[in-house]
């Protein structure tokens, strides 16, 4: 399909253009070529090892070798969610709990409406991209919550003050922490196939499937990634802000 | 009389364990304006955060109207205590939204009738009730925050320096507000205030605290004339 050249070879070509940009950048001194070195080593590796594994576990066919996966899946992006939202009491029990949320109802419901079977060749994918996306919302709604909650000290008190409930007091808060998180994605279910092919359908179609067929995967995607970070993102502000009160609506005092 | 509040050997800890109130015994009447004054960190603010709780007082340390204030449904304390604070946090929109702010939280809308007559208690000209509240000037939003407060119908408002950032004529329009609410509704007030003018104007009591315990409490008079702690001297003379 894509000539005679074998796979390295391949490989070392799209290198090249590596290669010219740290040129560039050491010329520039910009200092980037440290960073792209590394980064084209780890995607090397990375993808690699997960290819060999991935592999192994499309042959063993078992179900719950597909719940490891996803499980080590979630973990990672808990762990990163929960870095990225340091400060926040909890912070990686409330990642890994949003981030769980997200992946359990969209797989769940994917697998009840028989969107896709049971089998590790689609549910792996299907969950990896689920679980990424629900951990930059995770992380997002986190960093942002405990910020305004600092920044906004005095507003959430002057609404405990008047009688507001704690989920009262931080409405305004919730409403645009989840807003930031959300709008990266929403802007790019807006504009997809307008701006640039999207992901799945782009690596569908490179690999030769029909393209009406690549479009429906890609719907299906789109819209189960928006459900995935709505109900991650939430879950997420809603787990946050209550580790900054207490039962007497209180708001607790944490250093920064 | 009985008071409308009482303190009992009302003590406060920090989570590090240091001590910020002491042992503080206090009788407020209702209808009064309580001046509490003293030096920087002596636990003025944090005796006011104590009586609407948004500082946990111990159980059976801080009463209202004769009942223990822990034992009360939370939101309904805040709501009959009212609170301003230094700066006045108002929130995005109207004058009129944040006025309907408190009764808008248990579902209730506010009349047109209503807003006007908590802007006039807060000596603030219906005018601005539409205007946003970014366009306001510091006393102006000050005394929105004031009417804000009082659309919740407190009987009790605690003051925390509320005027301190104000000019003369502004800190003015927030004292006679103050002081008419007290002779009209009977409003309790308890008022921390840096200024001896301020106290000397409106305070029927006084207490004076010194590292989170009353070094000295009385009526104005009392405590302004005759033996006094030499705190007082130097508050009189604007070095508090």
């Amino acid at each position: 399909m894509f000539g005679s050249l074998t796979w390295l070879t391949r490989i070392l070509g799209a290198l090249v253009l590596v290669v010219v940009a740290a040129l560039i950048s050491k010329r520039q001194k910009v200092d980037l070529e440290k960073d792209m070195l590394t980064a084209v080593v780890r995607a090397f590796v990375q993808l690699i090892a997960i290819g060999y594994v991935l592999e192994f576990i499309f042959a063993a066919e078992g179900p719950l070798w597909i719940l490891l996966v996803v499980a080590v899946m979630v973990g990672i992006a808990g762990y990163t969610a929960g870095q990225r939202g340091q400060g926040v009491p909890r912070s990686l029990v409330v990642a890994t709990a949003a981030v769980s949320c997200g992946a359990f109802f969209t797989v769940g419901a994917l697998l009840l409406l028989q969107v896709f079977p049971y089998q590790p060749r689609y549910i792996i994918p299907i969950a990896g991209m689920i679980v990424g996306n629900s951990m930059v919302v995770c992380g997002l709604v986190m960093a942002r919550l405990r910020d305004d909650i600092h920044l906004q000290k005095p507003l959430i008190e002057a609404a405990l003050a008047l009688g507001a409930s704690q989920r009262q007091a931080m409405s305004g808060q919730l409403k645009r922490a989840m807003r930031a998180a959300m709008t990266p994605i929403v802007d790019s279910t807006k504009t997809v196939g307008l701006i640039s092919l999207p992901g799945a359908m782009t690596g569908m179609i490179l690999a030769g499937a029909p393209v009406l067929e690549a479009v429906q995967v890609q719907i299906i995607v789109m819209y189960m990634l928006i459900g995935a970070a709505a109900i991650s993102g939430l879950t997420a502000a809603y787990l946050t802000y209550r580790q900054f009160f207490n039962r007497a609506h209180q708001l607790i005092e944490i250093k920064p | 009389m009985d008071p409308k509040i009482e303190l009992r050997h009302l003590n406060l800890q920090l989570a590090s364990g240091a001590d910020i109130l002491r042992d503080i015994t206090l009788h407020v009447p209702p209808g009064s304006i309580t001046a509490i004054i003293g030096p920087s960190g002596s636990g003025k603010s944090s005796l006011l955060r104590c009586i609407n709780r948004l500082w946990e007082p111990p159980p059976a340390s801080v009463y209202l109207d004769g009942s223990d204030i822990t034992a009360m449904d939370v939101l309904d304390l805040r709501r009959r205590v009212g609170m301003l604070f230094q700066t006045p946090a108002l929130f995005e929109g109207t004058v009129s939204d944040n006025i309907g702010y408190g009764p808008g939280l248990r579902g209730q809308a506010m009349r047109p009738g209503q807003v006007d007559k908590l802007l006039g208690m807060a000596s603030l000209d219906d005018a601005l009730v539409d205007k946003p509240v970014d366009q306001l000037s510091g006393g102006q939003a000050q005394r929105v925050a004031l009417a804000r407060t009082l659309a919740n119908q407190p009987d009790v408002l605690l003051l925390d320096e509320p005027t301190s950032a104000l000019d003369p004529a502004a800190t003015l329009k927030i004292e006679r507000s103050i002081l008419h609410l007290r002779d009209t509704l009977g409003l309790t007030v308890l008022w921390v205030s840096h200024a001896f003018e301020q106290v000397e104007r409106t305070a029927d009591q006084i207490i004076l605290l010194v590292d989170g315990e009353v070094a000295e409490a009385g009526t104005t008079q009392q405590v302004l004339s005759g033996n006094h702690h030499p705190l007082i001297d130097d508050f009189a003379a604007g070095r508090l």
